[in-house]
């Protein structure tokens, strides 16, 4: 009999599962689940992207393609960061392309951490800095994040978490699950921190393209003085639909990005080349159809806001993203009991604030992209739950 | 013109006054305002529900009839149209560019109903020139409407 726990890598085995595991499992057995739990849009991948992965398919380009991606592709990337948010990337050297943003966030944590550096992490945000950075031998350092201050990284905590130790920062703007931005003001302050620093920023802005009420997103790249100490990562999920396609970006001074580049060359080889030729439609003829969609999920956020805030739940108006991330302290349970409740009574799925680190405590995670007679029939079923659990 | 409030009323003309608020950020009495104006303009010419008869009547058939007319001298197409459009029979008229002139669709109870229909009033028309009647088979979508099965989710209940 193998004792498997000698073989393990302790490293590995101490990491914690996702924490809506047990949601998970239980949902999977009831019918009928009104789910809010997504965390991908509704939308399929619209038709002249699905086309061109096919187009390409039937010329039988299915070979791999260079390590850091199609040149064509890097290309369109660095058009296109130019053109929306007023980015300059060398394509041959500055650009990586990506299995999905996720693998970009991988490959730029283990090309800058080593055991012992601090990775500063603003939370409530997606699940994967802290584990990635533990992988990495690095130490995660929290910073809490609050609805108080509309859910924006301050220039004070964050000063406040830089040590002599401090590697890097997660800017994980706009926010999964918050829905917070950090707009160009906001991003100045904390450049005004960085600039006389060796802290690299790890910008995660996947959600780039879902900003709400006019308020385009700016990337922390384009402030003075911080291009050269920002990785930027984006992918094509979010904005085009695109999550099953698997293909992101990381893109960087060419000092870092050669070395992200060496690890997605052995641990990868390269993104997927249907994904990649499909990509390049997004990117050049695309914009209406992402347009239509932010309308559409801009339509529901006002929806779901309205709902949540309605039934007594505050809830702060999410201006990117396409989360809704309501405050359930006056019903006097945990988010897991929340959670847990509502989904054993009414069958409706909303994911726990936990799950994004601990100062999610108090609050749920809704999604909207569903439709909006999904939203509100699953608005209707959490106004019964309230009154029941009165 | 904002076209928002089309947009929301042409996906589902049955949502209140304070959803259409809420989504679009305006006030109930703004709303409601904008949609007054949109029907005393003429914009918003009616409301519908989107029928499935196949599921309740199975004596309902329509098609589609191509019609080629000779325009009239000053009046073109116009006097024509109108005059089929005035049909109870026709559910919908069109000016087409290409093969033929005119887009008819028209409804009845029997596949025979109008094809005599189409026989005895739309063909015996002084302008029209000639028909052709095509049946509808199985209708699948309508006005963005999928009447068969349509995709399901299969994204599952939670994700990241």
């Amino acid at each position: 009999m193998i004792d498997y726990n000698k073989i393990l890598n302790p490293e590995v085995q101490s990491i914690k599962p996702s924490g809506i595991r047990k949601f998970f499992d239980l949902a999977e057995t009831m019918q009928e689940v009104i789910s809010l739990g997504v965390g991908e849009p509704d939308f399929p991948t619209p038709w002249q992207i699905r086309k061109a992965g096919i187009r390409s398919l039937e010329d039988s380009k299915t070979r791999y393609t260079s390590n850091r991606g199609l040149q064509v592709l890097r290309e369109t990337i660095a058009g296109y960061l130019n053109r929306k948010y007023d980015l300059t990337y060398e394509p041959l050297t500055e650009i990586l392309v990506t299995v999905g943003g996720s693998e970009a966030i991988d490959g730029c944590i283990r090309a800058i951490v080593r055991a012992g550096d601090e990775v500063i992490i603003p939370q409530p945000s997606y699940v994967c800095y802290e584990p990635i950075t533990q992988l990495a031998g690095g130490d995660p350092v929290i910073i809490e994040i609050t609805a108080e201050d509309d859910f924006k990284l301050t220039p004070e905590a964050l000063k406040a978490a830089i040590t002599p130790k401090t590697k890097a920062l997660i800017l994980p703007y706009p926010c999964n699950p918050t829905g917070g931005i950090m707009e160009k003001e906001d991003l100045e302050k904390i450049a005004e921190v960085l600039r006389d620093t060796n802290i690299i920023v790890i910008s995660d802005e996947i959600y780039s393209e879902l900003t709400y009420g006019g308020k385009a997103h700016v990337s922390i790249a384009s402030i003075p003085g911080m291009w050269e100490r920002t990785l930027l990562v984006n992918g094509f999920s979010k904005a085009f639909s695109m999550t099953g396609w698997r293909l992101g970006y990381a893109c960087g001074p060419k000092e870092i990005l050669e070395q992200v580049t060496k690890i997605h060359q052995f641990a990868i080889m390269c993104a997927p080349t249907t994904s990649q030729y499909a990509a390049i439609t997004a990117m050049t003829s695309c914009d209406d159809v992402v347009a239509e969609m932010v309308e559409e999920y801009d339509t529901r956020r006002r929806m779901i806001v309205e709902g949540f805030n309605k039934l007594g739940l505050t809830c702060r108006d999410p201006k990117g993203a396409f989360y809704a991330f309501p405050c359930i302290k006056s019903t006097g349970m945990t988010s897991e009991e929340f959670c847990e409740k509502l989904l054993e009574r009414k069958h409706v799925a909303v994911v726990p604030g936990t799950a994004f680190g601990k100062g999610g405590e108090g609050f749920v995670r809704a999604s909207y992209c569903y439709s909006t007679d999904h939203i509100k029939e699953a608005l209707r079923r959490i106004g019964e739950f309230l009154e029941e659990i009165k | 013109m904002d076209k928002k409030l089309l947009k929301l009323l042409n996906k589902d003309c049955r949502t209140s006054l304070e959803e259409l608020a809420t989504m679009t950020g305006k006030t109930v009495e703004e709303v409601a305002a904008e949609i007054d104006a949109l029907e005393n303009e003429g914009i918003v010419r009616g409301y519908k529900a989107v029928i499935d008869w196949e599921r309740v009547d199975d004596s309902y058939v329509s098609a589609l009839i191509e019609l080629k007319v000779t325009p009239k001298a000053g009046l073109g197409f116009e006097q024509i149209a109108k005059q089929v459009m005035k049909y109870p029979e026709v559910e919908t008229v069109y000016l087409m560019s290409g093969g033929y002139d005119l887009c008819v669709i028209v409804k009845g109870k029997t596949f025979q109903g109008v094809a005599m229909f189409v026989a005895k009033e739309l063909s015996t028309l002084e302008s029209v020139t000639s028909t052709a009647t095509h049946f509808v088979l199985r209708r699948y979508k309508e006005l963005d409407v999928e009447l068969c099965d349509g995709t399901t989710d299969d994204r599952g209940h939670y994700s990241f």
